[in-house]
């Protein structure tokens, strides 16, 4: 019910003009979440202003009252109406459509004596009815808000009170602007806050945003500087300073203000520092802050969006019709008027049947000519297919109910099924031409899974692993169950800690709340809220899919020969057997630490397991303090792409400036200390008190993980390690590490801690890391080995790259070589297999430097560090110093599992005309491998690819390409030039198929103005194009490209909030739901939940609705024009 | 959205809640109706079927056209224009609208023999009975006698609805325009004297009109001129309603030439059933052929919108009047689907072998 009640208001609002749209229907203004768009504040009233926070407390009362008094409080009210306007503003606004208007004209000019021709109060029944119809639909509506806001009013949250000197329980609504709030663990914020202090002795605090940007990694915020030292909470009493911050904008970026102490200090704010209203504090156990935006005025709030309206096609061409009609009517009652004039004046007297008017005159043929016009205009109204609107209106409820009530769109796993947004452009669905795709998340189920792997020269395929992930589909809810039930148990033990908790956690009403407080509740109906609190905190965390892995019995079986025995008599000469056993372990080894994996422990507040290791670092002399500086400094400059372009909030920054910050901070007070393992268990009991449980679990996770083989489900503890890494691939090998008992259990900047099951716990001392970028395709750490103290590299890269770098003489005689060589071999042979499945190949390999080797590169290496000019390119050669002569460990084969039933939908697709481009952040390879996968590319389609450093080059290529398509493809080159761009040419089965591949730096020479027309052609071409690397905004300005000059229906369809651009720019917008948090479903028309969908959904639905609506639509104007 | 951490319990338990508090499935029910599987029919058009069904139409329409049209054919009609604009024409005279009464008589021949029941009609041209202000002005409550109609008619009447302060009855423009010239019809036989032809007032209106629609004013036993008091004749008329006829059961609002006259035409060009000449015996034609001559009082001005005046004889069929169109359009329907039924049966022929015959649709 609700969904068509929505439907009808902002139907009926969107022929509503301008007036009110401003303060109910903000435009979505998502666009400025993205930083690059550099869309301004959309609050211009205030622009400019400032507004001062003063605590609302005692002794500034007199400058409260100046002050925040004119600030709005919490409460938010989203109605529309009131008890009192509801009646002449419901009116106001259904005269704003256009049919509505119309009909009052006629039910006016009936009320004409001269020129009446029905009964006057039968004409005016229609109208009424109508009116009231859609008055009480619009009132149920809003009431319904009203509930809503109600309940979201009368939340409670702890507001400091000044009469009673603590923090006091009071609803949401009355919290204004200057209040002191205290949040607990998981509550949620009620307003836009500053913090002032965090139970984190850093002064850091948690918050996940996925209800605000849809973004479900956990960010940091920091307490405004100078508050962070104190070791207790601050004091609301003795807080004496002023908040000079901007006035209320929607921009969740951009927080500017500083804060001004009683000694006229001032202390800058920025958005680190701001809590946003609708999130949720997380590993946190309290935190302090002052309002300084409340209710309407919070970010949040002032981003709020209900569902857009898109106009379809077909309505706009029956708009067209409908005004042609209305000038036909002109024209008849014109022509009517005329011929009557002319009739009359044809009789020189007045014959019988031309009545005079009722006072005996008679009129003129002229008045009577145009008294007929008006008359003719009633008698003739039913010509202007007025019902139409109304009809088609009825008729698409009805496709969208059957639509949303499809059971093939039904997903068991997440109990949801398709839901539609936008309610008016079922028949576009029908019409797509060209399909705009997300890849991770889209196409593929962003699971990273650890297939299989080859180590010294052996597959070993795990058949059992392979087995469970085929059973996955059906085994999912329980494998879930059964994987959450220790979480579930270990989050009750946390609750007593955080009792406050507990007034936003009351389920249902919890989560329609802070739906309601992001903006979703409008277009989410009211289940939608609930449905998602599985899925945001499954993809915060990997899920049982991606973690459990099932060992293959024989690599098994040589892991029972690993003994520490084994590391005794540390001689390397010793041949055989030991040689691939040891091969095994370095390569888990490698698996396990060569990464930036964080690890965490989800179900704590408390995040850092690696933190109590940092009060015990090993630092040996300043210098070596110096070397970890420059080594932060490497990794910060030599991670360019994480610098341009995207959000600081894609979570690995993130976690780095965590990182950084906390290593400044320990800097001044680290003590130097000579112990390096086994030293980092102890100080976490006692240093850190917040988190008493996690140590227990750990220690328990350390036996058990001794005593056993098996580390499955079966076992609670090991699993409650959370790997948050980088890029999914890291996590997958983790835990692929982990399945043969290598478990890495804690990083620190200084050290890696695994636990290696028959060799016990390890410590690596962590000499340095070079960190993957897209040059060298590789990533490397430098460790110093605590069993043989040598220090090793371990490398982990694509195999292209490894296989050169691969030391081709052994110093240990040319036995050894042959064998490498053989296992080089051997492992090539197994790397083109798994490349055949489609599956990411890695390769790991390692070296051993000998000490002086080490320091003599560790000082050229500073050297290029710090050298100015040519920096990039030293660091480049000095990573490959260091990368070469390596000694290949294995191969792994991860798999990014293509969504069930992906390549049959594009394929269906594809057999359907559409064109269908995949547009993804992620590197070349991992696309074009993605899109072979899913069938987007067949294996004997011709490939260009696009990929220059300059806009000519670009050019050059694609002129070239675009011959050699036309060499293949003759078009005649008049049509080529100009029909091309209409009429994209090229049926996908004429013979040559063609794909193109452009990455994110070509695509933006290739979007700019001069060469746009050039690859529209291209594109135009070939049948799947493919875009890697594109920035959000990039793939939204390809979308907006193809739609307004190719003048084709564009569908775009992806998860996740960077997709969200290209959805708005989209006719036809779909957002996949689950993965990525909401924002990418909140701007979509519709979400699925799946991709195979929409392969029903265009073709079948999609179909339908368009064959009906047209038939519909031409049946109406032949019953109307045709038939009066 | 995940609330906290400790949602988890709620998965363990079964799949979330709805906000109403109750654990219900979200899936669609897989009904006939909701997954659209209800049962329908959609004919396929082949050759198979539309090729039978083409000559089926023509070979039923072709021989019901041709019946049709020998039945229209075999009627016997006759019309003489008595409208006077010719100066030859003996009614010339009475154009100009000084004499009154104005009589003429015109002559014409029959040259068959009229059998069965003639009808006699009166026909106009060129009067737009149909327009729109004209088609209302009337009140069918005081037409049906109503007596506070009949002392107050309806304001659709206006401006024919008072007359110097009294109700016009019947008011309204087309009481007021009503037919009123008298015919009158003579068989000039072979004797000196002609026989005059007896023309039937009654039977000419529909039963409902007569007796159910129309009706005098209350009052039984009280002479119709009693039951009219207080109203007015119409402004054009020259004898007020209850004289219309001498017959009380033919006068007043009962008067089948005024319940005719009434039921107004959808075309300008229209005729209207003025008498009957009943068939007397089966021996004699009802009108044998032979010379006869129309007696027209001539009061009816049609001058001033160039309208003309006719006078028409028919005879009837099971089917109605003269009307050859019927027959035509059945014979050339009939016709054009067979026609295209040897053309797509030509065409089916030919290509039935190619490729994608299987499925010629029309």
């Amino acid at each position: 019910m609700t969904e068509p009640l929505q439907w009808a208001r902002y139907h009926w609002q969107r022929l509503t003009g301008g007036a009110n749209r401003d303060d109910h229907e903000r435009p979505y203004s998502y666009s400025s979440l993205l930083a690059c768009r550099g869309k301004s504040s959309q609050t211009p009233k205030l622009a400019g202003k400032h507004r001062i926070v003063v605590p609302h407390l005692q002794p500034f009362k007199d400058e409260y009252e100046k002050f925040s008094g004119t600030y709005v409080n919490n409460r938010i009210r989203t109605t529309k109406y009131t008890l009192l306007n509801f009646v002449p503003r419901n009116l106001f606004e259904q005269f704003h459509r256009v049919a509505n208007l119309y009909f009052l004209f006629l039910v006016v000019l009936n009320w004409v004596p001269l020129v009446e021709a029905f009964q006057k109060e039968i004409t005016m029944l229609p109208l009424v009815v109508v009116l009231t119809i859609i008055a009480i639909k619009d009132g149920l509506e809003d009431y319904r808000k009203y509930k809503l806001d109600k309940q979201i009013n009368n939340l409670v949250t702890k507001v400091y009170s000044r009469k009673e000197k603590k923090y006091v329980d009071r609803c949401w609504k009355d919290v204004t602007v200057g209040d002191f709030i205290r949040l607990s663990c998981n509550e949620v914020i009620p307003a836009d806050m500053v913090l002032l202090f965090s139970t984190d002795p850093d002064g850091i605090c948690h918050i996940e945003t996925s209800g605000l940007d849809g973004e479900s990694n956990l960010k940091q915020r920091q307490v405004v500087r100078g508050y962070t030292e104190q070791d207790s909470e601050v004091d609301p009493e003795k807080f004496s300073s002023r908040i000079e911050c901007e006035s209320p904008n929607n921009d969740l970026n951009r927080f500017r203000g500083f804060l001004e102490h009683s000694n006229k200090e001032r202390v800058g704010l920025n958005k680190e520092n701001l809590l946003l209203r609708g999130c949720t504090i997380r590993n946190t156990e309290a935190v302090m802050g002052i309002v300084v935006y409340a209710g309407h005025e919070t970010k949040a709030m002032l981003n709020n969006s209900g569902p857009r309206y898109k106009r379809s096609n077909l309505e706009r061409r029956a708009n067209t019709d409908v005004l042609c009609c209305v000038l036909l009517l002109v024209i008849m009652c014109l022509t009517g008027a005329l011929g009557h004039g002319i009739w009359l004046s044809r009789y020189e007297n007045i014959p019988f049947f031309n009545i005079p008017e009722p006072d005996g005159h008679v009129i003129s043929p002229v008045l009577g000519g145009f008294y007929m016009f008006w008359t003719m205009i009633i008698l003739l109204q039913v010509l202007i297919p007025i019902s139409l609107y109304v009809s088609i209106e009825i008729v698409k409820l009805g496709q969208i109910y059957f639509i949303q009530s499809d059971v093939d769109f039904y997903n068991e796993k997440m109990d949801s099924t398709v839901q539609c947004r936008a309610l008016n452009i079922t028949e576009d669905l029908g019409q797509i031409q060209y399909l705009f795709s997300d890849k991770t998340g889209t196409l593929t189920e962003n699971k990273m899974v650890f297939r299989r792997c080859s180590v010294a020269g052996f597959d070993y395929c795990h058949e059992e692993n392979a087995k469970r992930l085929e059973s996955y589909q059906e085994a999912a809810s329980e494998d879930e169950d059964s994987a959450y039930t220790p979480s579930g148990s270990l989050s009750n033990m946390a609750k007593p800690r955080a009792p406050s908790c507990r007034m936003v956690r009351n389920g249902p009403l919890g989560s329609i709340s802070s739906d309601h407080l992001t903006g979703s509740c409008f277009a989410l109906g009211s289940g939608e809220g609930a449905s998602e609190v599985p899925h945001s905190r499954q993809a915060a965390f990997s899920s049982p899919i991606e973690t459990d892995v099932v060992p293959d019995t024989r690599l098994l079986d040589k892991f029972s020969q690993i003994t520490p025995q084994l590391f005794t008599p540390l001689d390397e000469t010793i041949p055989d057997p030991p040689l691939e056993t040891l091969y095994i372990i370095d390569f888990f080894i490698a698996l396990a630490i060569c990464n930036t994996v964080v690890v965490s422990a989800p179900n704590q507040p408390q995040q850092k397991i690696g933190l109590s290791s940092v009060h015990g670092m090993p630092i040996k002399s300043l210098e070596e303090i110096k070397s970890l500086f420059q080594r932060l400094s490497v990794r910060k400059s030599s991670s360019p792409s994480l610098a341009s372009g995207k959000e600081p909030s894609s979570g690995v920054p993130n976690a780095f400036v965590s990182r950084l910050s906390l290593f400044s901070r320990m800097k001044p007070t680290s003590p130097v200390e000579e112990e390096i393992s086994q030293t980092s268990k102890s100080p976490q009991g006692s240093g850190n008190s917040a988190c008493p449980i996690e140590t227990e679990k750990q220690d328990s996770n350390v036996d058990v993980t001794n005593g056993k083989v098996e580390s499955l489900p079966g076992q609670p503890l090991a699993s409650s390690l959370c790997y948050e890494a980088e890029s999914p691939d890291e996590a997958a090998l983790v835990y692929a590490a982990r399945a043969y008992q290598c478990t890495l259990q804690s990083r620190t900047p200084e050290q890696v801690m695994v636990d290696f099951a028959a060799l016990g716990p390890l410590t690596f001392q962590l000499l340095h890391i070079l960190p993957f970028d897209s040059v060298r395709k590789r990533m490397s750490v430098v460790v110093r080995h605590p069993i043989s103290s040598q220090v090793v590299v371990y490398t982990k890269g694509a195999d292209s790259v490894i296989m050169e770098l691969l030391s081709v003489a052994s110093p240990d005689g040319p036995g050894l070589e042959k064998q490498q060589t053989m296992l080089r071999e051997k492992t090539q042979q197994h790397l083109d297999a798994y490349t055949k499945r489609g599956l990411r190949t890695l390769c790991v390999a390692k070296r051993v430097m000998s000490d002086t080797e080490y320091a003599e590169w560790l000082r050229n290496h500073f050297l290029a560090e710090t050298s100015i000019d040519n920096r990039e390119e030293l660091l480049l050669e000095s990573a490959m110093r260091l990368e070469n002569k390596l000694t290949l460990l294995g191969a792994t084969g991860i798999e990014d599992r293509l969504q069930e039933g992906v390549p049959e939908s594009i394929e269906a697709l594809h057999k359907a005309g559409i064109k269908i481009w995949m547009l993804t952040g992620d590197k070349q390879e991992t696309a074009v491998n993605i899109a072979y996968a899913c069938k987007l590319l067949e294996p004997d389609d011709k490939l260009f690819i696009l990929n220059t450093e300059s806009k000519n080059a670009c050019e050059m290529l694609m002129d070239t390409i675009l011959k050699e398509l036309q060499k293949k493809n003759p078009v005649s080159p008049e049509q080529a030039s100009s029909e091309a761009l209409h009429q994209p040419p090229a049926p996908p089965d004429s013979g040559l198929r063609a794909g193109l591949i452009i990455n994110g730096k070509t695509l933006e020479f290739a979007l700019q103005e001069s060469l746009q027309r050039q690859f529209l052609e291209l594109a135009a071409r070939c049948h799947a194009v493919v875009c890697c690397q594109a920035t959000p905004l990039q793939k939204s300005e390809v979308v907006k490209l193809v739609r307004s000059h190719l003048r084709v229906m564009t569908l775009a369809i992806g998860d996740g909030a960077n997709d969200v651009s290209m959805i708005q720019v989209a006719d036809v917008g779909i957002g996949i739901s689950g993965q990525e948090g909401m924002q990418a479903v909140m701007a979509s028309d519709f979400a699925i939940s799946q991709f195979k969908h929409l392969s029903k959904l265009l073709l079948v639905h999609g179909h339908w609705c368009y064959t009906r609506l047209s038939n519909m639509i031409l049946y109406f104007f032949y019953k109307n024009v045709e038939h009066p | 959205m995940a609330m906290n951490y400790n949602a988890k319990d709620e998965v363990d338990g079964g799949p979330p809640c709805a906000p109403g508090g109750t654990a219900k499935n979200r899936r669609p029910d897989n009904t006939a109706f909701k997954q659209q599987r209800l049962p329908a029919w959609q004919p396929i058009l082949t050759a198979g079927t539309v090729l039978p069904t083409f000559f089926i139409i023509g070979l039923i329409f072709i021989p019901i056209g041709i019946g049709i049209f020998v039945t229209s054919n075999n009627i016997r009609e006759i019309e003489i224009d008595y409208t006077g604009t010719d100066p030859s024409s003996p009614c010339n005279k009475c154009l100009s609208p000084n004499v009154t009464p104005c009589i003429c008589t015109i002559n014409f021949t029959l040259e068959q023999s009229f059998e069965g029941n003639v009808f006699m009609y009166y026909g106009l041209s060129n009067f737009y009975q149909n327009h729109r202000r004209y088609v209302k002005s009337r009140d069918d409550s005081q037409l049906n006698g109503d007596p506070s109609a009949l002392l107050n008619p309806s304001k659709e009447c206006e401006p024919y609805r008072r007359n110097e302060d009294k109700p016009i009855a019947p008011c309204g423009a087309i009481a007021n325009s009503m037919f009123n010239d008298t015919l009158d019809l003579f068989l000039v036989g072979n004797e000196s004297d002609p026989t005059p032809i007896h023309l039937e007032r009654k039977g000419i209106a529909w039963w409902t009109d007569k007796n159910v629609k129309f009706r005098n004013p209350p009052g039984a036993d009280i002479p119709l001129e009693e039951r009219f008091k207080g109203t007015t004749k119409p402004v054009n008329w020259v004898k007020p309603v209850y004289r219309l006829d001498p017959d009380e059961d033919n006068s007043g609002f009962i008067n089948e030439d005024f319940i005719v006259w009434m039921r107004t035409a959808a075309l300008p060009t229209f005729r209207k059933l003025y008498r009957l000449i009943e068939r007397k015996t089966d021996l004699h034609p009802t009108l044998p052929a032979g010379r006869y001559y129309l007696n027209i009082t001539y009061n009816y001005p049609v001058h001033s919108f160039d309208g003309r005046k006719r006078m028409i004889l028919s005879t009837i069929s099971w089917m109605g009047g003269k009307n050859p169109f019927l027959g035509i359009a059945y014979i050339a329907i009939g016709s054009i689907s067979f026609l295209l039924g040897v053309v797509l049966l030509v065409i089916n022929h030919k290509y039935r072998n190619s490729s994608n015959t299987a499925d010629i649709t029309i």
